[in-house]
């Protein structure tokens, strides 16, 4: 069992006791503990469940590389899941539970998959999808519903805050160890501007676990004397529990502060994202130790032996009260030594070595230790936490020579620099075999937009793992860093460290080294995503050669392991079983975040009201007071409908068209894109953009035009109003005012730019109103000003002059339909304009009238609408819109792809409007079916429903389709079947539904 | 992340102030033009592991349209400029060349 012993732990407070819950237990805890610590201090082994099979798990590390001890965290608005027990610092009231198991931790149903295990081999998830339909649904979808995700989302909105912050720096120094810390003040004292992250709550990293002496002094005080330098320095910025988590492009690196997890409701935002500009990184990341791929090396009570001497130095937990050591190199012995010297029983060392080790072994033996060489770890029983070790011969296939009782066991398999920083932007790796791990390749280093290196490891993440190197290197670093970042470097004086010669490690891949099947059927090698040594023998069996593939395959270090404990132990294995060198083998790919990160903190302080920013128009105040139902377009909202008291939004809707087709409706129209183009070569340059010409429109007179883009397909549609000889206005749809611009000035820029023309957009300059229905011209004339008679402001052309007092640019154009003027007035002016026609058209019958009753209007006088009857794919040919397509022009942006043999094929599905037989509605969307089936079995289909409304004017279901052939086949009906079972009959039809010879908006 | 010059306003613009906008020095087909030649120019790009010529707007910033080549595998930029040019500087490619001997992108070297 674990406990806490009576003295020692180095970073407890035991004056302050704090109270936790853990699945509803109330648990007692120390300050200064992890909740990792917290809870082996409470013999609380068990901590959750794995992924696929459900197995009893417990905590195996000490710090960001635990791949079980993943909780539920908090409640409600504070609930977060897959928290790592060991990087979460105690607090008062902290409450978690755990993961993947139901009905609860200790009895769980779905151990029951571990049983099924032969069936969920690796590719489990390749496999499946390979099997009928019917397995799929009855099998295995209901497996995976089960057992897939880790923890469950949040259900209420996060009650915390979070914050971005920008910061340009010479040095960015990752990492707080004592190679971290010196390379920090190496390049400090040159002048340079440093920054200085670590993840966890405490300076110095493993130093002061490990010991040792560094001038003369304990690693430990020596640390404290340094940080009190650093932090003294006016160019040092140092901050704790910050995490880098990517390195990018050109020095940019995100880093992970957790300000207030400790401190849950404190003020302040929970999380800050620092977004960094370094010159140079140093990534002084550390190391992490091997676990030893042995059967039963995930049950409860096996651990890391670093983990296990952490627990003990730092916080006064022992992980069991007898204690098996395992490992194949020298530092295992250092967990043995802290152990015993803390009272602990150390039953065996196993040592896979056939000689052993060097002065720790010696120390171990003076300290009466059994040590037992070229032994190694067969099998570990016990369910729920370790009662037994059978022991055998490293060399061998796994014969019990001996079986111990025992209730933990520290496992060494030697360490693995933190490469992921350097790996992330490009870093390349070399294979050191002699050290058995992948070190940084410093001739390939991530280079920087001058070509050249801006990451420098330091220390163990270099591969420098003895501590007297690690100073002479962390300082080497800290100078190369500041030089590179343009900093002279003056003469230094060298960091005297004691030295420590171990003997070289022996890899040990696997345990014992011929393990038979069944042994290596439960040797894990991935904890987190449930892979063992037989999985990924089983891919190299099934051709899977390559790294990254099998990493896809059996879902080795994916997930938030990111190949901190799997990744070398997965690659031995994978070059063992395809007798290739690790190196050839090569390494899966580091990504970015080095630990997760919060969404919050990704999102910082973009979220609610300023995650986008809304556009208002001028009225957009007022449609709020009348009711408006808000659609967002864009951007913008603007009113669907105005619905008054007592009335639904269909019924709104119905009485604005009825009322602007009989008397008169107001549109804010505000958000309709214009763009102002100007130049000597407006014309010619609008000849290119639009498929009309634009050119011969005279002064005074507006134009329909199409846009498209070089290959054919329609992007815009709106009326050009010629202002003068050199100057045109055109208007867009609402979503396509910005990127019609960034067209034109695309165009004029990089392929026309000797063209005299300049495009500038007006589009929140001017609020406009579109004054709509047989008594529009009454009102105006009302409000009195500009003569708005058919004679002398005929449809299709415009005038500047004054209505009612306001300066306004009137243009009589109709999307409705009815007789329409849409007048523009400068922006300020938008307000006072509206509500003086709301007034003036009192006795009028006039109502303002929402996007929806606009859709109905134009649907029923067959206008197209840009993203209903087009989709990305349609050219304006399919639309019947060939009036609209200069014959005359020799060029214009999509005229040679039209001419393409695709666009030209007679069967592409064209515009028709379509009458259900009963008058019922279309569903939007729908498929009309024709006659056979393609190859997938499927119906064959000859169209599709573009727009689809009821119509309130005739009083029945209207539509617009593409249909195969469809303007030849008039009068025809054609199915299209819904999605409950039903079929509408459709008659093709002409899509111009109302007032087929514009009579009514030409008056 | 990468971090460009704009070469109108001087600004070190980071990536999230611009806008890629593809391979740079296409020549535009237009009616008349072979299905062949119409097809490369629509559809038929670059790809390449090093020297590369890229067009970006500082959209978030002046708004002008610049070319960038750089090296896609090293990352180094060997330098930016105007977009109204059917060619790279023969300052840049005389760089380039001081750095990548013997490079070559489509028609230029
Ligand atoms: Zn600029």
């Amino acid at each position: 069992m674990s406990v806490r012993l009576s003295t020692g732990g180095r970073l407890i407070d035991r004056a302050t006791e704090i109270s936790f819950s853990f699945n509803g237990a109330r648990l007692k805890g120390y300050a200064g503990d992890t909740l990792a610590s917290a809870l082996l201090g409470s013999d609380q082994m068990l901590v959750g469940r794995s992924f696929k099979y459900h197995r009893p798990r417990g905590i195996v590390a000490s710090g960001a590389e635990e791949p079980n001890a993943l909780v539920n965290m908090g409640e409600g608005a504070r609930f977060e899941p897959n928290q790592r027990a060991t990087t979460t610092e105690l607090f008062a009231g902290l409450s978690a539970t755990s993961q993947n198991h139901w009905p609860s931790l200790e009895f769980d149903v779905g151990a029951l998959n571990a049983k099924l295990s032969r069936f969920l081999p690796a590719g489990f998830y390749y496999k499946m999808f390979i099997h009928p339909r019917s397995f799929w649904k009855h099998v295995y979808e209901p497996f995976i519903r089960q057992s897939a995700g880790l923890g469950r989302a949040p259900d209420s909105e996060d009650a915390d805050s979070y914050e971005h912050f920008h910061l340009h720096t010479d040095v960015v120094v990752v990492g707080g160890g004592i190679a971290g810390l010196l390379a920090a003040r190496a390049a400090a004292v040159t002048g340079a501007k440093v920054l200085l992250m670590e993840q966890t709550a405490h300076w110095g990293g493993r130093a002061p676990v490990d010991g040792g002496l560094v001038d003369g002094q304990p690693v430990g005080d020596y640390i404290d004397a340094l940080v009190r330098e650093l932090s003294e320095m006016p160019n040092v910025t140092l901050r704790l529990r910050c995490m880098a988590s990517g390195v990018y492009d050109h020095g940019y690196l995100l880093g992970y502060e957790r300000v207030r997890d400790h401190q849950p409701g404190a003020p302040g935002p929970r999380h800050r994202l620092w977004r960094v500009r370094a010159k140079q990184i140093v990534t002084a990341t550390g190391a992490i130790e091997r676990p030893l791929s042995f059967a039963g090396n995930d049950v409860p009570g096996v651990m890391l032996a670093s983990a296990v001497r952490d627990y003990l130095v730092n916080y006064a937990v022992s992980a069991g009260k007898r204690v098996i050591v395992a490992t194949n190199n020298d530092d295992g012995y250092r967990t043995a030594i802290a152990l015993k010297q803390a009272g602990q029983e150390v039953l065996r060392i196993l040592d896979a070595r056939e000689t052993g080790g060097g002065a720790l072994m010696a120390e171990a033996r003076r300290l009466g230790i059994r040590i037992d060489c070229g032994r190694a770890i067969g099998k570990v029983s016990g369910g729920k936490r370790v009662k037994k070790v059978q022991i055998c011969a490293y060399a061998g296939a796994g014969g019990a020579l001996e079986e111990v009782a025992c209730d933990a066991v520290a496992m060494s398999g030697g360490w693995s620099p933190v490469v992921h920083l350097w790996s992330h932007c490009g870093g390349k790796l070399t294979w050191d075999a002699e050290q058995a791990y992948f070190r940084p390749d410093a001739t390939r280093a991530p280079t920087g937009a001058d070509g050249q290196p801006y990451v420098v490891p330091a220390g163990s993440a270099n591969g420098v793992m003895m501590l007297d190197a690690i100073c002479g290197d962390a300082v080497e670093a800290g100078r190369a860093a500041a030089k590179a970042a343009g900093y002279k470097l003056k003469k230094a004086a060298a960091i005297e460290a004691e030295p420590a010669p171990e003997t070289p490690i022996e890899p040990v891949w696997m345990m014992p080294r011929d393990a038979r099947v069944q042994l290596r059927m439960k040797a894990w090698l991935d904890y987190q995503n449930d892979v063992k040594v037989s999985d990924v023998q089983l891919a190299a069996r099934e051709g899977y050669e390559s790294v990254e593939h099998t990493k896809r395959y059996t879902t080795l270090g994916m997930a938030t392991d990111q190949g901190k404990l799997s990744n070398i132990n997965g690659l031995a294995t994978l070059a063992d079983a395809l007798g290739a060198e690790i190196p050839a083998v090569g390494t899966t790919t580091f990504r970015p975040p080095y630990t997760p990160i919060s969404m919050g903190a990704i999102g910082g302080e973009a979220r609610g009201a300023v995650f986008q920013p809304l556009r208002r128009t001028a009225m957009h105040g007022w449609h709020e007071k009348n009711g408006a139902d808000w659609e967002p377009v864009g951007h913008w909202r603007r009113p669907y409908a105005f619905a008054r008291s007592g009335e639904s939004v269909h019924d709104a809707v119905m009485r604005e068209v009825k009322n602007t087709r009989e008397n008169v409706g107001l549109l804010d129209a505000s958000t309709l894109g214009k763009i102002l183009v100007k130049g000597p070569d407006a014309g010619k340059f609008l000849d290119l953009l639009y498929t009309n010409m634009m050119s011969s429109l005279k002064p005074g007179k507006c134009r329909y035009g199409l846009m498209c883009n070089e290959n054919g397909f329609l992007v815009d549609d709106g009326v050009v109003a010629r202002i003068d000889d050199e100057t045109f206005l055109c208007h867009t749809t609402t979503g396509g005012a910005d990127r019609i611009h960034a067209h034109m000035e695309e165009w004029l820029q990089t392929e026309w730019w000797d063209m005299q023309v300049y495009a500038a957009n007006l589009t929140e300059q001017y609020a406009q109103v579109a004054v709509v229905g047989p008594k529009a011209r009454m009102l105006l004339e009302k409000l009195g000003g500009m003569d708005v008679s058919a004679e002398t402001f005929p449809f299709m052309t415009w005038q500047d002059g004054t209505l009612g007092g306001f300066d306004v640019r009137a243009y009589r154009i109709s999307f409705s339909g009815e007789l329409s003027y849409e007048i523009a007035v400068p922006t300020a002016q938008g307000l006072a304009f509206w509500e003086a026609l709301v007034a003036a058209g009192k006795e009028f019958g006039i109502m303002p009238y929402g996007t929806e009753a606009l859709h109905i209007m134009r649907a029923e006088k067959g206008f197209i609408m840009i993203g209903d009857e087009t989709d990305g794919t349609i050219i304006p040919q399919d639309l019947g819109l060939n009036w609209a397509i200069s014959k005359k022009k020799e060029d214009f942006l999509g005229k040679r792809a039209q001419e393409r043999a695709h666009m030209t094929d007679p069967n592409r599905w064209k515009l028709v409007g379509l009458e259900t037989l009963d008058g019922a509605v279309l569903p939007d969307g729908a498929y009309a079916v024709a006659e056979g089936v393609n190859p997938n079995g499927q119906r064959n289909t000859q169209g599709r429903v573009t727009s689809t409304y009821y119509s309130p004017t005739l009083c029945k279901g209207i539509a617009m389709g593409l249909v195969l052939k469809g303007p030849e086949r008039m009068g025809e009906v054609i199915e299209f079947p819904g999605t409950d079972g039903t079929v509408f009959k459709a008659r093709i039809v002409d899509p111009v539904f109302y007032d087929k010879d514009g009579e009514k908006q030409n008056v | 992340m990468l971090t460009l010059e704009c070469p109108y306003c001087g600004v070190m613009a980071d990536e999230t102030e611009l806008t890629a906008g593809g391979e740079a020095h296409l020549k535009r087909f237009g009616p008349g033009s072979s299905d062949e030649d119409f097809e490369a120019y629509l559809f038929e790009r670059e790809n390449p592991k090093g020297v590369h010529f890229e067009r970006w707007r500082h959209s978030h910033g002046c708004g002008k349209w610049f070319h960038a080549a750089r090296n896609t595998m090293t990352l180094e930029v060997y330098g930016t400029y105007p977009a109204q040019t059917s060619e790279p500087p023969v300052e840049i490619r005389n760089k380039i060349s001081g750095i990548a001997p013997g490079w070559s992108w489509r028609l230029f070297k």
